[in-house]
């Protein structure tokens, strides 16, 4: 009847007697962080939703009397008015929408493929390589920015370049033709057929969301994945050193040439990394903003305006600061969906009876 | 205006935000004289203007070094006069500076301000309307009060303003057999010699991809994005113009500036790119600073069907209503848009002064720049209602594809959004 006491009283010292405060030093140490996030994070945050369902007008506080909830008023100023400012909405978001269709599977494909590459044993000068493709990641956003202005400008190089092949290179940041229209119109389809042209979504008919991304925004999707393959690079090699040279030597016994070895092998267990570069990918692509801001201003023709710029423009410069919050959370709300999209698209999966079977059967003849 | 020239004065910007750090050091160390009965009289209606012994700040967005010095030296020479401190500060984006000033209450006293972000600053309180209490108040030419004027109010007085000319490179227009009978006064010269100079790799008449450009051939049609109040963008006047700017685009004796490889017109003046080009007052500096080679004249901009047209440009010294010294600002105010500060400014960097009683002296400083001036009688400005700003900025999203677009849906497209904005 001792025992479980003294166990109970030892217990109970453990949590009060040598770990005592340890709870209380937890909370010290993580309170920078803490109070850090709450003022320059979560306050800004709670206080932008407020924003979004308010009249504040830019002067003085927000949370001042004079400010007014005004409910769902600037989410419809902004998707469902049929105004100006929904079709902003609409333009910027098609243009993101191409824009993360582009870079993000390709980023990724090419930053695992340089990866593999780096990390063949074989390879001379690796470290070389490694901080080649390394070096635009860490580079100034806006420098690359300024030199991208200059290498596609109308006399620069890439039209230049272009040009010792024959092809006259189009005015990059200057024109607002989208490259699927283009494309198109080469086959000698200028028109939308009625059915894509007198339906839209948020203002804009569905010949118009098809366009593609404009040879400005091309531009920036170069560059974005130009200067974003280094860093995932990075991830997918630290992934793959984790994985024992073994199983592919084991694979390589029962068979599997290398290619095979990548794919059934050394592909499936860089699933967690695959999904924290998709995820990054997809949250950095979605808030494009300072190439916006230095390079193009949203033109031509608000072809490369994107929400995140648009949410800015509209408060700063259109001094509707309801509507440019409103913006931010209906960006806020997309990037949540296709995070959880992705995340389901790449859970963890059962193996199908069917595979299953397989497997087994595989197992016995063998 | 395009990414080459904000980018140009964000770098001219900073460095004079580091001038202006400097000579404010210099400014507040030396020995003032009294804060002293020097402010103008206070009449009866100043009587709601705040008034404090708080020192002034003034917000600016320059266009350069020599910009930041003038108004730097004129701010200090009024606090030399008046006793009270003042500082100038360079904006490397103003709207967004002055926007976290208004939401902090904590704005500058003074600062530049457009026409287009006027009305939305005024609506929401921001702004105090100091017009009608300046002495010099019936000076300043009246379509830059009304530019100013937002329902009824006089918000802040003209700092000065430039209009829109035809700038014509002489070598070329002498290389190709023109002489001085030849300046267009019609759509029609405009039509001769823009092919005549279509040549060695220019263009005859360039102009960046904006209403802020082509709105002069909408003038010049007699239309107008807004006519009495009402939008007026579909006009036939309107279509006039588009048909026109759209068929020499087409022919190639007009290019937009994007499309010949400038950031601007005045960009693709100086690179020879363009014959003429459609531009204001600024050029003159650009050019002396970037291409002194490159020789020119001013020449009024042809008449059209309906006369002559051009667009005025302008900012105002605007003053926040948060400001707890307002009657010294008042007092700034009026020194800064005196004659003879005006001409000052306007030699240093170009700009034409704001008032009417300065004129004579500026065309006697300026012979060949007349026509700048001459532009004033007749020129229109841009809607500046709240919201009429994004209106624009669409249409100007349209006009960059006007070669191969279709004016009238252009057109129609934007009298609806225009609507929403003005009725």
């Amino acid at each position: 009847m001792a025992t479980p006491v003294t166990t109970s009283r030892r217990a109970g010292s453990r949590s009060h007697g040598i770990r005592r405060g340890e709870r209380t030093a937890g909370w010290l140490f993580s309170l920078p962080v803490i109070v850090i996030l709450g003022v320059f994070l979560f306050i800004p945050v709670l206080m932008a939703i407020w924003v979004s369902f308010s009249d504040w007008n830019g002067r003085g506080s927000p949370l001042s009397t004079s400010v007014h909830f005004t409910g769902l008023t600037n989410y419809a100023a902004v998707a469902t008015d049929g105004g100006l400012a929904e079709r902003n909405l609409g333009l910027a978001l098609r243009n993101n929408a191409w824009y993360v269709v582009l870079v993000v599977p390709t980023q990724t494909a090419l930053s695992l493929m340089l990866a593999v590459l780096v990390n063949r044993a074989i390879l001379r000068g690796r470290s070389f390589f490694r901080t080649a493709f390394y070096f635009p990641s860490v580079t100034s956003s806006v420098a690359i920015t300024v030199l991208w202005l200059f290498l596609f400008s109308t006399t620069g190089v890439i039209n230049k370049v272009l040009s010792w092949f024959g092809i006259n290179g189009p005015n990059w940041f200057h024109d607002a033709r989208g490259i699927v229209h283009v494309a198109l119109g080469a086959v000698g389809v200028n028109s939308p057929p009625a059915a894509l042209a007198n339906h839209g979504l948020f203002g804009i008919d569905w010949w118009e969301w098809l366009s593609g991304p404009s040879f400005a925004m091309t531009a920036f999707i170069l560059m974005a994945i130009f200067t974003t393959s280094g860093t995932f690079m990075l991830l997918f090699i630290a992934a793959l050193q984790n994985i024992s040279p073994e199983q592919a030597e084991a694979g390589a016994l029962d068979g599997a040439n290398g290619w095979q070895q990548f794919w059934r092998i050394t592909l499936p267990q860089l699933r967690p990394t695959m999904f924290t570069v998709v995820t990054l990918g997809l949250i950095g692509t979605w808030q494009v903003f300072d190439q916006i801001y230095t390079g193009t201003k949203g033109g031509p023709g608000k072809t490369t305006i994107t929400p995140a710029y648009l949410s800015y423009q509209t408060a700063f410069e259109g001094q509707e600061w309801g509507q440019g919050s409103a913006i931010a959370f209906v960006l806020f709300l997309i990037i949540i969906a296709f995070t959880l999209l992705q995340r389901w698209a790449l859970r963890e999966r059962r193996l199908s009876k069917r595979r299953s079977f397989h497997h087994q059967t595989r197992g016995k003849t063998s | 205006m395009t990414w080459l020239t904000s980018r140009g004065s964000l770098g001219a910007g900073s460095l004079a935000l580091a001038t202006a750090l400097v000579l404010a050091g210099c400014t507040s160390t030396s020995p003032e004289a009294t804060p002293s009965g020097t402010l103008s009289p206070t009449s009866s209606s100043v009587g709601d203007l705040t008034s404090s012994n708080d020192p002034l700040t003034l917000l600016i967005a320059s266009s350069g070094d020599s910009e930041t010095k003038s108004v730097e030296a004129a701010v200090a020479a009024w606090s030399a006069k008046t006793g009270v401190q003042a500082t100038v500060e360079v904006a490397s984006d103003l709207a967004q500076q002055l926007a976290q000033g208004f939401a902090a209450g904590s704005p500058p006293d003074l600062f530049y301000m457009s026409p287009d972000a006027l009305a939305g600053f005024a609506s929401n309180g921001s702004l105090k309307a100091y017009g009608d209490f300046l002495t010099n108040k019936r000076d300043f030419y009246p379509a830059l009060v009304d530019n100013f004027t937002v329902d009824g109010n006089f918000y802040c007085a003209p700092k000065d303003f430039s209009t829109l000319a035809l700038v014509i490179n002489t070598d070329m227009w002498s290389a190709a057999g023109l002489t001085d009978a030849d300046i267009p006064k019609t759509w029609d010269d405009l039509d001769a010699v823009s092919a005549k100079l279509t040549a060695n790799g220019h263009v005859g008449l360039a102009f960046g991809p904006q209403f802020e450009r082509i709105g002069v051939f909408t003038a010049e049609a007699g239309g107008g994005l807004v006519v009495d109040g009402k939008a007026a963008v579909n006009s036939d006047a309107n279509l006039t113009a588009l048909k026109y700017v759209q068929s020499h685009l087409q022919d190639g004796t007009f290019a937009y500036s994007s499309d010949i490889g400038a950031g601007w017109g005045g960009e693709a003046f100086g690179k020879q790119l363009a014959a003429m080009v459609i531009e204001g007052n600024w050029i003159t500096g650009f050019m002396t600073n970037d291409f002194p080679d490159v020789n020119f004249r001013v020449a009024e901009l042809p008449a059209g069907p309906g006369g002559k047209g051009t667009l005025q440009y302008t900012n105002c010294w605007g003053m926040s209503a948060d400001s707890p010294n307002q009657k010294a600002a008042l007092d700034l105010v009026e020194y800064l848009t005196a004659p003879e500060q005006q001409l000052t400014f306007s030699a240093e960097f170009g700009p034409m002064p704001s008032i009417a009683s300065a004129a004579d002296a500026w065309t006697v400083a300026n012979p060949t720049l007349a026509a700048f001036l001459a532009g004033a009688l007749y020129a229109q400005y841009l809607p500046s209602q709240a919201g009429a700003g994004d209106v624009i900025a669409d249409l100007n999203s349209q006009l960059e594809s006007l070669k191969d677009g279709d004016p009238g849906a252009i057109l129609d497209a934007e009298q609806a959004n225009l609507q929403a904005v003005v009725g």
